[in-house]
């Protein structure tokens, strides 16, 4: 298998899940809107409170980069999905007694979820600034928050691969899909975790997305610390390369065992 | 002849389920061959191991020249696989799937399209070939994804059950697909769990049971090792079965339901010749039907028990 017939396949592929999103375009509706509906639903609940923060903050920018985690989280759990279906329906089975490198159906699901999730980050965005959300941040932070968005929907999506490849039914996923929708909950998402009792904030410190969400508030609205960065950044890379060597151990060991 | 696909000594357990205990197969290039037997016998496991979905315990497989194991991409680039269970994109319309295919083997844009329109075609599916394939019947499904088989060229295709739940038009044009095929040289391998249906388009059949080959041989030596077929006579009273079993000799009578069972091939020259053999006594006959064997016989005749204590749950062990 040459580099060029892995990179067109992975194109071909790409295409193949993209289309998938055109067609049913009410996906992507659900993935702008369950977000903003949090957004509201957090801004309106616990927006009163203020949640421990200093008076002058102002809780939108508080809460945004948890929302933009959540949204990340709800398109992996689409990409598991999607990738259930074609496990459960026969075509994964097609294309593996086909000339193509399973590694091009892998990519094709990756680049397609990660388009698929930027697209819908980028209109919650563009809706919590309409609704009041003020990041501070200038062109050289933006482009490192996009870079750990992107760095969080690769790591959440090949999770998601393997997930979906391994369930034999589409119930199976509940697990997944509670751990990357519950899990932001218990981090620094939506209170500060020093508010959080003894068990719970030892637990909100060490998670993955707490080191992550703060990355990005601190990129977005803030000021950011380096060590929080590298611990943000080193999650990211366990989860995809843990998520990529569990995926091709599914696609390469026989068909439904 | 060369040989298409040779299997020996193929074993394969699930667990402590054995579901393949030592097959040997011998399919010659550009043939028809037909494994036959009841749900869990082992044959869509078969299938897998020879498209390398599905790694054997013991044994050899060689496809097109290579061996499954050390050599599966050469083996994929030669077969096309069709399974019980259509593996189409749902999601996406006739066409695309079709697009989709030549795309992964690498074909021109223009290429791409005049063979997939060739296709719709040529399975009827031109109509709904921009339909996406959730509203498609299961027999269009069935014929979209043979036709996505067919856009490589393969020149060795399984065809695992292809026409199991199928209408009998789309089981006939299924048929018809499979017999062009074979004419224009490609090597069939097809499981099938109905006798007639091996007996339409096999040049050789190997009954499978249990995961062992139970009988092999061409449709007619297999038939002829199967008794069963016969034409039965049903009277309305004692006196005209008496006659006629008088008149036709070599029969077996029934005088609890009033009917005679007459050995014969059942066709139609077989039927004319029985009847001129009853003369008169053909106007004592109330009903005339044709049994012909089917696999019940054919498992009853080779194992000497029935299909139906077979463990169906083994067909999900694929």
């Amino acid at each position: 298998m040459t580099t060029m017939t892995l990179v067109q396949d992975s194109a071909t592929m790409t295409r193949r899940s993209l289309r998938h999103v055109l067609r049913y375009p009410v996906s992507l509706v659900v993935a702008v809107a369950v977000p903003v509906l949090l957004l509201l639903l957090f801004v309106g609940v616990f927006g009163a409170l203020k949640a421990g923060l200093p008076a002058h903050a102002s809780y939108i920018n508080y809460v945004m980069p948890a929302i933009i985690v959540m949204t990340a989280g709800y398109g992996s759990s689409v990409t598991a999905q999607g990738v259930n279906r074609d496990s459960t329906e026969g075509i994964i089975g097609r294309f593996r007694t086909m000339a193509i490198s399973p590694t091009s159906m892998l990519n094709g699901y990756v680049v397609s979820a990660l388009v698929r999730t930027l697209v819908s980050a980028a209109l919650v965005i563009a809706v919590a600034i309409g609704l009041g959300f003020r990041p501070t941040a200038d062109a050289g932070r933006w482009l490192a928050a996009a870079g750990v968005i992107v760095l969080l929907v690769l790591a959440l999506t090949w999770l998601a691969v393997p997930f979906g490849l391994a369930s034999r039914t589409a119930e199976g996923l509940t697990g997944f899909i509670l751990i990357v929708q519950l899990l932001p909950f218990i981090s620094s998402a939506f209170v500060p975790t020093d508010q959080m009792s003894t068990g719970v904030r030892w637990f909100a410190a060490h998670e993955p997305f707490t080191p992550i969400i703060d990355t990005l508030r601190g990129l977005l609205t803030g000021t950011v610390s380096g060590s929080t960065v590298v611990t943000a950044v080193i999650w990211c890379l366990v989860l995809v390369v843990g998520g990529y060597l569990w995926a091709r151990v599914l696609v390469r060991r026989d068909l439904n065992r | 002849m060369t040989s298409a696909i040779t299997a020996t000594g193929l074993r394969k357990s699930f667990g402590d389920k054995t579901v393949l205990d030592g097959i040997d197969l011998d399919v010659a290039a550009g043939t028809t061959f037909s494994l036959l037997g009841p749900n869990g016998a082992g044959k869509t496991t078969t299938v897998q191991i020879m498209s390398t979905l599905v790694h054997a315990d013991g044994g050899q497989v060689r496809v097109a020249g290579h061996d499954v194991v050390s050599q599966p991409a050469a083996v994929r680039a030669a077969i096309g696989v069709t399974g019980q269970f259509s593996a189409v994109d749902n999601l996406l319309s006739g066409q695309e799937n079709l697009l989709l295919m030549a795309d992964l083997h690498h074909m021109g844009r223009a290429e791409g399209r005049r063979l997939a329109a060739e296709l719709l075609d040529q399975f009827d599916l031109t109509e709904a070939a921009k339909k996406t394939v959730t509203t498609y019947s299961g027999g269009m499904k069935r014929r979209l994804d043979l036709a996505m088989t067919l856009i490589g060229d393969p020149r060795i295709i399984f065809l695992d059950e292809p026409t199991t739940g199928l209408d009998p038009r789309s089981r006939r044009m299924m048929w018809q697909t499979i017999r062009e095929l074979v004419a224009s040289g490609v090597t069939i391998f097809l499981t099938t769990q109905q006798l007639d249906e091996a007996d339409e388009l096999a040049d050789r059949i190997a009954v499978l049971d249990h995961g062992k080959v139970v009988a092999e041989g061409s449709p007619e030596e297999l038939k002829r090792s199967i008794p069963g077929a016969h034409v039965r006579l049903h009277f309305a009273d004692a006196a005209g079965l008496d006659a006629a079993a008088r008149a036709v000799g070599g029969a077996f009578r029934h005088d609890d339901t009033l009917t005679l069972e007459v050995p014969s091939d059942g066709g139609a020259v077989a039927v004319r010749e029985l009847l001129n053999r009853l003369g008169d006594t053909a106007g004592e006959v109330d009903e005339v039907s044709v049994h012909t064997p089917d696999l019940d016989d054919v498992f009853f005749a080779l194992t000497g028990r029935p299909t139906a204590e077979t463990t169906p749950e083994m067909e999900n062990a694929r």
